[in-house]
């Protein structure tokens, strides 16, 4: 069988910036593997680890020449190769939405064929939370969102997963596949890249494609959304700050605990 | 084609907040753009949901009698009927952990733009739609091209409508053979009992991703020690597998309403703030001076945990 995992390049920002239009001055920023899908890639290939058949783990992955650095990272901690697509027409939105990137992804589903996609619940830079599902639907493939416990072995038709909900509460559905499941943090513990990984993920495969290899023109990714500001949020703090050194603003801290009577003298 | 359409939710037989925040935002925009607001409602006790959600922000509910609970392939088959029966400029969905789980496929399905996540919108001669990125670092303006939208909107985010209308209520059907059968709710659970209910706890000391390391959490529980406090987390804490899920504060987790709620290392993500916005008394300890904790916070140290924590422990001690 074959896992398709949807993986990203996402940008952290640093505690101070700044915005350089409508973006972050390329200065605070730092890249790193989608926190969401380093648990949707840690899913897949343990599914791949436990199977008594041989399960292709196939990372695809939207974004420049540079992410490759990071799409490194999935193929080290155990997916077989990686696709990805980028082209001029999707370099040039402001934000690249939900239905552009869906476009992009089901004609990888088409040619892939996958059993099973894994996509991260959201992705921590445009936080659009919406891929996966959007995808599912494009496709025809069944679907669940906010996955945090998978019970799925290579070779089922079903998964059983529960879905985590506001408020402690989880739902329990059972999935027919070929399927989408978005992927919530702390399903798994995500793997740290060995060495040995490393060095093997060197050697594997990161297929490039553009929208055209894909069949598509530029027009299947012009988006209808268009980024028109972007800026710091006011603070609305009116909170008391204590200000000093470590002992100074301990001991305010303390007289505080002590006058709301949670803590004895 | 003005008009506004909202669903609401619910879960095991009670409304949502969400859902009488969605009829303020959907009231809004409706005025915005000079229609009528509609707000469904599918699935359960929809005759008594009806009744609670008729406002006076609310030209029309629509009630939908399918089912009990939540199904995303009955909630995507009603709402993508209804849509096309109404006809509505936008469609207005809950940015929930279900609407994570139908809003997309609806959209898709319609062929429409999709802005999630809202947490405000404004209409003039087009929409614009107000939106965070980078963990609520940044917050962003995004127009909307198009006659008609699909817009998640964010709980939390607008005021909860209130009070008795005079909305019609009217039932609406559509054909059920055509829900798909491939995802079959089997039940739900609680999770995050154990030892320890935070919801009771009066100081609740709570820890974010600022502890850096496992063992650093040996400080913090002397602190509680120290003081009598009860120890809680955000999700990162929890995820790493360093504290068990029943001491989790947040969305997912438990919502907490302590008389004093000390937040150490956590940045204060909207997701963590709906668990413990409640508390009487919130007091931060950051070293980033715009961590949105401070925001929502009474007291506050920026500074260094490491530094600040030994400190008031030997105040206790």
């Amino acid at each position: 069988m074959k896992i398709l995992v949807t993986v990203k390049e996402v940008a952290a920002v640093e505690d101070d910036f700044e915005i350089d239009g409508l973006s972050i001055d390329e200065r605070y920023l730092e890249y790193d593997l989608n926190e969401w899908d380093d648990y949707a890639v840690e899913a897949a290939v343990q599914i791949a680890e436990n199977a008594d058949e041989e399960v292709e783990v196939v990372a695809a992955t939207i974004g420049p020449e540079r992410s490759e650095e990071t799409i490194r990272m999935a193929l080290a901690k155990g997916a077989d190769r990686a696709v990805r697509v980028w082209d001029d027409a999707i370099a040039e939105q402001t934000l690249f939405d939900v239905d552009a990137k869906v476009s992009v992804f089901e004609q990888v589903v088409a040619d892939e064929e996958p059993d099973l996609v894994l996509t991260g619940v959201q992705a921590a830079d445009d936080a659009f939370g919406a891929t996966g599902v959007a995808l599912a639907n494009r496709v025809g493939y069944q679907w669940a969102a906010v996955v945090n416990d998978l019970d799925y072995a290579a070779g089922d038709e079903t998964a059983t997963v529960r879905r985590e909900l506001e408020g402690g509460v989880e739902e329990i559905t059972e999935v027919d596949l070929p399927a989408v499941l978005s992927i919530q943090t702390g399903i798994n513990e995500p793997r740290y890249a060995s060495l040995r990984g490393i060095r093997q993920a060197q050697q594997k495969e990161i297929a490039p494609h553009d929208l055209s290899d894909l069949g598509l023109d530029a027009a299947a990714v012009d988006g209808a959304l268009e980024l028109t500001e972007m800026y710091e949020p006011e603070s609305e703090s009116d909170a008391t700050i204590f200000e000093g050194g470590a002992e100074e603003t301990a001991a305010e801290l303390a007289d505080v605990l002590r006058e709301k009577g949670v803590v004895g003298e | 084609m003005t008009d506004v359409l909202f669903v609401a939710e619910h879960r095991r037989g009670d409304l949502r907040d969400v859902s009488y925040e969605g009829i303020s935002a959907g009231r809004g925009l409706a005025d915005a753009l000079g229609g009528e607001l509609h707000v469904a409602v599918i699935s359960g006790e929809v005759e008594a949901f009806a009744e609670s959600l008729n406002t006076p922000e609310v030209d029309t509910i629509h009630t939908v009698d399918a089912g009990e609970e939540f199904d995303h392939d009955t909630y995507a088959a009603a709402t993508e009927a209804l849509h096309a029966a109404l006809d509505p400029t936008a469609l207005l969905l809950p940015n929930s952990v279900n609407g994570l789980d139908y809003a997309p496929a609806v959209a898709d399905s319609l062929g429409l733009p999709y802005a999630t996540d809202a947490v405000d919108m404004a209409y003039d001669d087009g929409l614009t739609v107000t939106r965070e990125m980078y963990g609520s670092k940044v917050e962003t303006t995004v127009d909307v091209a198009g006659d008609q939208y699909v817009v998640s909107i964010r709980g939390g985010e607008w005021p909860a409508a209130d009070g008795a209308g005079d909305a019609e209520i009217t039932s609406f059907d559509f054909d059920e053979s055509s829900v798909d059968d491939g995802a079959r709710v089997q039940g739900f659970e609680e999770v995050g009992g154990g030892d320890v209910d935070i919801s009771e706890a009066e100081f609740l000391v709570s820890i974010g991703r600022g502890i850096e390391e496992e063992e650093n959490l040996d400080l913090i529980r002397d602190l509680c020690d120290a003081t009598g406090a009860t120890l809680s987390s955000s999700r990162p804490i929890v995820d790493n597998g360093w504290l068990p899920k029943n001491r989790q504060v947040g969305q997912s987790g438990k919502q907490v309403t302590p008389k004093v709620y000390l937040a150490i290392g956590i940045s204060g993500a909207v997701q963590h703030v709906a668990g413990m916005k409640g508390a009487e008394t919130i007091i931060a300890i950051n070293t980033d001076p715009n961590a949105p904790i401070f925001d929502i916070a009474d007291y506050g140290i920026v500074g260094d945990l490491f530094d600040v924590v030994p400190a008031l422990i030997e105040e206790f001690n």
